[in-house]
């Protein structure tokens, strides 16, 4: 992902102090623990509905979370997203299921006396209150003593270097302090899952992309189980271990962002996630190695790693990520046995700075895009409209999926 | 999408029965057959016959509607030119002492708003009758009509105004093609609550008015005093019912026009 | 939003100003200085019942005589007759327990409205303004009907058992209460409303995410937020409460002081103009300090919009 590289830079933000005091390993470090079937689940849905009327929300829903877990929920508006972690904070209940945290069954369990709590999107900070009793407002409930207050306090107020503006009331503050303020409060009780629903979605995006980070090692240091409700494929991928897709209140795919990128397991994934080129085929060998398929329209041959379920003869949807393909001068491709490459057009050049996208057409209907790099400023012989091109790619590029 | 809780509800049935309850209790013992209004003595519309031929009531109710469809009419048109003036103007001098005019009305008493203008007409020799309870209403209802329009026109876009002067359109005209257009339902709003304030008026009208001119409240309070009869409690129901019946057929006919709208709009976008 | 541009202004836009402008300079603001002139005059036997009238034709010479006999006799009357002073306080007295009572029930209404479902609210608030359209004479009549000691109230309770002697409620201070609640009802309960409606549930679900019980939540939260609400229909209530002539004059007593209703007597009863002008002009002086504090309290409200 792109970013990676300015982990540094960014690290001088807000919680970049906090971790330039411990010694931080990679930041995704080796932890997995929904393969391990020994492990508990920390937070589980079990076959958990609801139901608006005729509208369902949610519909027989399960899934496990584990501790320590940066968890994305993932999808479109509608999809039941946001009411599945508003019946974790107990603002919803479910029409059917169960929920259970830690062990405990939630139902009944009213929203105040859960031990979560949640960074709401609009915020949702008490206009009425200053910073400081903001972020003090759900200790009190704890009646928690003074002492231990204040400090609790001002560590949150260090932790989001809010100090300066402890005793402004809320509507004095810019966008992105609002959003750490909302994020100390949420904090300052530690819960046991902390909810984030559309945390960033306020945010420009330079604030947003620099928070994404921020929150991941914040994660990572407090050692927290983080819920997190997004419609950005972009800010799911980057700071979760896993993502769930939501669809029409069931969950299409649940896995770590790099499965659900490079082997999305539906047609729907793989065109809500990110970008990706669909070629009709049919199966024509298979084996445990791979399998090869027809496309006929374009009149080209795939080979792929990817294994099928499906029989020899059906028709199947190659799925490749337009990074994923090569775009060079037409005369450079050697024979005419079309393996994994065709001959196209140039039809179009989208310039994105740090890539640039080529539309291409094989004829009137048959469209691939490939996205390539702009490594250097000077390219000899630089591609551009109307070009004749070859577009090709390896034989683990992309993916089969079924219909 | 919870229920309204067992609190909240209860809280409004009792609301709204202390709202309605007597309304209702005055209305159904218009239809007693009974001279005594508190004993149920079987349904009559006898008083509302009686009614049709209270020769007296009948004029003051003609004066009535007559001073309240004019006032009205000049009130809408100064409180909607005060309206504009306020959201606006910017700044003029004497702005403060303006909107200080135009809200001080609103909550003054009516004893002193009456009494001052009776004075003024007094001291002005002007024999009183029909047109200063004219005057003396419009200057109170115009700020009604002036607080209403205005609300209209503070979540108004001002950039379609700019749009019409940018094609070419002159001030004053863009005013009566487009703007007014848009805050029209805040005027008309304004002519009801204006026109319904002149009907109900008792105590301004009770000083600035002259002889000729008894309006329906005045002949309503001055039978009140002498006790409750049952022809008044069918004046006060046809009076009622004409009120409530105009308030409920506006709001009707802009609902309609908000769904249809609505509708529109979706038909648009699907 | 409206000072940003100031224009040169055209003649159309003067006229625009001037035409309300000199209308509320003739019938709103001269009227006042005729109150506070003849209250300064004296009563006659005469058309019209004060003096001096000012006569122009006398010129210059009689105008200063004018002058010279103002006097301020009138507002001594004022001192010195308790009727008055006791009307004031007691006018005062009421309208503080009406605005308070009517908090009472007009809170939870209001609450109860903004918390309903929202495709009932459009009714509901149509509810709350259709009696304020209806006549305020008639709505205060209708209550006579029902407090009377042979009213409908004592009917009810005297056939439910819950009393032996009928109630006396009519012609006492508790009556104008009632009349005074249920005429000003709408006036609290809107403004509180559209408070209280605007206000963001997150926020409540937020407090109560952070361990907040509900009903405490109501009292952290919801109703410090609804004070701007509170406080604007309370003067909405209270103001125009003190100067009531209506509901004292139907529904209370002899007993019942209030000071619109002294003021109407002093008119057309004992056709006193200089005094009943007094007493407009003090009942002014009263109102000034809450109709002030009521202004600035909607100026902050709108800028704060």
């Amino acid at each position: 992902m792109k970013g990676w590289a300015d982990f540094s830079y960014r690290c001088g933000t807000w919680w970049g102090s906090v971790l330039a005091k411990k010694s931080v390993g990679p930041l995704r470090r080796e932890f997995a623990p929904w393969d391990d079937v020994t492990e508990r689940p920390f937070i589980e849905f079990r076959n958990v509905t609801k139901r608006f009327g005729d509208f369902t929300a949610v519909d027989d829903l399960s899934l496990k979370i584990y501790e320590r877990e940066f968890f994305a929920l993932l999808g479109g508006s509608g999809c039941g997203k946001t009411t599945l972690m508003r019946m974790l904070a107990g603002f919803e209940r479910p029409t059917s299921g169960t929920i259970l945290l830690d062990g405990q069954d939630l139902a009944g369990v009213p929203p105040h006396r859960r031990p979560v709590n949640m960074m709401f999107q609009s915020y949702a900070l008490f206009p009425h209150m200053s910073v400081e009793a903001n972020i003090a407002f759900g200790l009190k409930q704890d009646k928690m003593p003074a002492e231990d207050l204040k400090g609790r306090v001002s560590e949150m107020l260090k932790l989001t270097k809010l100090e300066a503006f402890a005793k402004r009331k809320p509507h004095q503050l810019s966008g992105g302090q609002r959003q750490r303020v909302a994020l100390a409060r949420a904090l300052a009780k530690k819960p046991k899952v902390l909810l984030l629903d559309e945390p960033l979605g306020a945010l420009d995006r330079k604030l947003r992309e620099e928070t994404q980070f921020e929150l991941t090692t914040l994660q990572q240091d407090l050692g927290m189980t983080f819920l997190i409700v997004t419609h950005d494929q972009e800010e799911a991928m980057t700071v979760a271990d896993r993502i769930a897709v939501m669809d029409a209140g069931r969950i299409v795919q649940v896995a770590p962002p790099a499965e659900i990128y490079e082997a999305p397991g539906s047609k729907f994934i793989a065109d809500f996630i990110g970008d990706i080129n669909l070629i009709e085929a049919t199966v024509v060998e298979k084996s445990e190695g791979g399998s090869v398929l027809n496309a006929k329209e374009f009149g080209i041959h795939i080979e792929t790693a990817s294994t099928t379920s499906a029989a020899v003869g059906d028709t199947v949807w190659y799925a490749i990520r337009p990074e994923k393909i090569e775009i060079s001068h037409a005369d450079t491709l050697e024979t005419d046995t079309m393996v994994n490459a065709v001959r196209a057009e140039v039809w179009d050049i989208g310039y994105l700075g740090d890539v640039s996208i080529f539309h291409t057409r094989v004829d009137e209907t048959l469209a691939i895009r490939a996205t390539v790099a702009n490594r250097s400023r000077h390219v000899e012989r630089p591609i551009s409209w109307d070009d004749q091109v070859a577009m090709s790619w390896g034989r683990d590029a992309g993916v089969i999926l079924e219909a | 999408m919870k229920g309204p809780s067992w609190f909240n509800v209860t809280s409004m049935v009792f609301g709204f029965t202390f709202l309605y309850l007597p309304i209702l209790l005055l209305v159904i013992f218009s239809f007693n057959e009974s001279r005594l209004v508190t004993v149920w003595g079987g349904f009559s519309t006898k008083w509302y016959v009686e009614l049709l031929e209270n020769d007296q009531l009948l004029a003051a109710a003609w004066v009535t509607a007559k001073v309240a469809f004019i006032s009205a009419s000049i009130a809408t048109v100064f409180g909607t030119m005060a309206a504009i003036v306020l959201a606006r103007a910017g700044r003029f001098w004497g702005r403060s002492m303006f909107s200080g005019m135009i809200f001080a009305p609103l909550v003054m008493p009516e004893v002193i708003l009456g009494l001052s203008l009776l004075l003024l007409f007094v001291a002005i020799d002007q024999s009183r009758g029909f047109w200063t309870v004219i005057i003396a209403h419009t200057t109170f209802a115009m700020c009604y009509v002036a607080v209403v329009v205005q609300s209209r026109l503070v979540g108004f876009d001002r950039s379609i105004e700019e749009a019409a002067e940018d094609l070419g359109c002159p001030p004053l005209k863009t005013f009566f093609l487009i703007t007014l257009p848009i805050i029209l339902p805040g005027v008309v709003a304004g002519w009801m609550l204006a026109f319904t304030l002149s009907l109900d008026d008792l105590v301004i009208a009770s000083f600035t008015t002259g002889p000729g001119a008894t309006t329906l409240p005045m002949k309503i309070y001055s039978q009140v005093r002498l006790g409750v009869t049952p022809e008044i409690n069918a004046a006060c129901t046809v009076l009622i019912a004409v009120v409530t019946g105009g308030v409920i057929a506006a709001s009707i006919a802009t609902k309609r026009r908000q769904s249809q709208h609505e509708a529109d709009e979706f038909a648009a976008a699907g | 939003m409206s000072t940003q541009h100031t224009p040169r202004r055209s003649l159309g836009s003067w006229l625009l100003i001037a035409a309300p402008f000199l209308w509320l300079l003739i019938f709103f603001l001269a009227p006042f200085f005729m109150v506070f002139k003849i209250s300064l005059s004296e009563i006659a036997i005469a058309i019209p019942p004060y003096l001096p009238t000012f006569d122009l034709d006398g010129g210059w010479a009689a105008l200063v005589d004018d002058l010279k006999s103002l006097s301020i006799e009138n507002y001594l009357w004022l001192t010195e007759d308790d009727l008055y002073w006791k009307s004031y306080l007691s006018s005062v007295q009421i309208a503080l327990i009406s605005t308070l009572l009517t908090l009472l029930i007009g809170y939870p209404l209001a609450y109860g409205m903004a918390r309903s479902p929202k495709a009932w609210r459009p009714t509901l608030l149509m509810l709350v303004i259709l009696p304020f359209w209806t006549s305020f004479l008639i709505r205060v009549y209708a209550w006579v009907g029902i407090l009377k000691n042979e009213g409908l109230l004592n009917q009810l309770l005297l056939w439910l058992g819950v009393i032996d002697e009928p109630l006396v409620i009519m012609n006492t201070n508790a009556a104008v209460f009632i009349g005074i609640v249920y005429s000003y009802l709408p006036f609290l309960v809107l403004p509180l409303y559209a408070t209280l409606e605007k206000l963001d549930e997150s926020l409540l679900e937020a407090a109560q995410d952070l361990g907040c019980p509900p009903w405490k939540t109501f009292w952290t939260i919801t109703v410090p937020l609804s004070i701007p609400g509170v406080v604007a229909g309370c003067f909405l209530v209270f103001i125009p409460a003190v100067g009531e002539f209506v509901i004292p004059d139907l529904l209370g007593g002899s007993n019942t002081l209030m000071i619109g209703k002294t003021l109407w007597v002093e008119f057309f009863s004992n056709r006193d103009w200089p005094v009943s002008s007094a007493v407009a002009v003090i009942l002014l002086l009263i109102l000034v300090i809450p109709i002030v504090l009521f202004q600035n309290h909607q100026q902050k409200l709108s800028e704060r919009a």
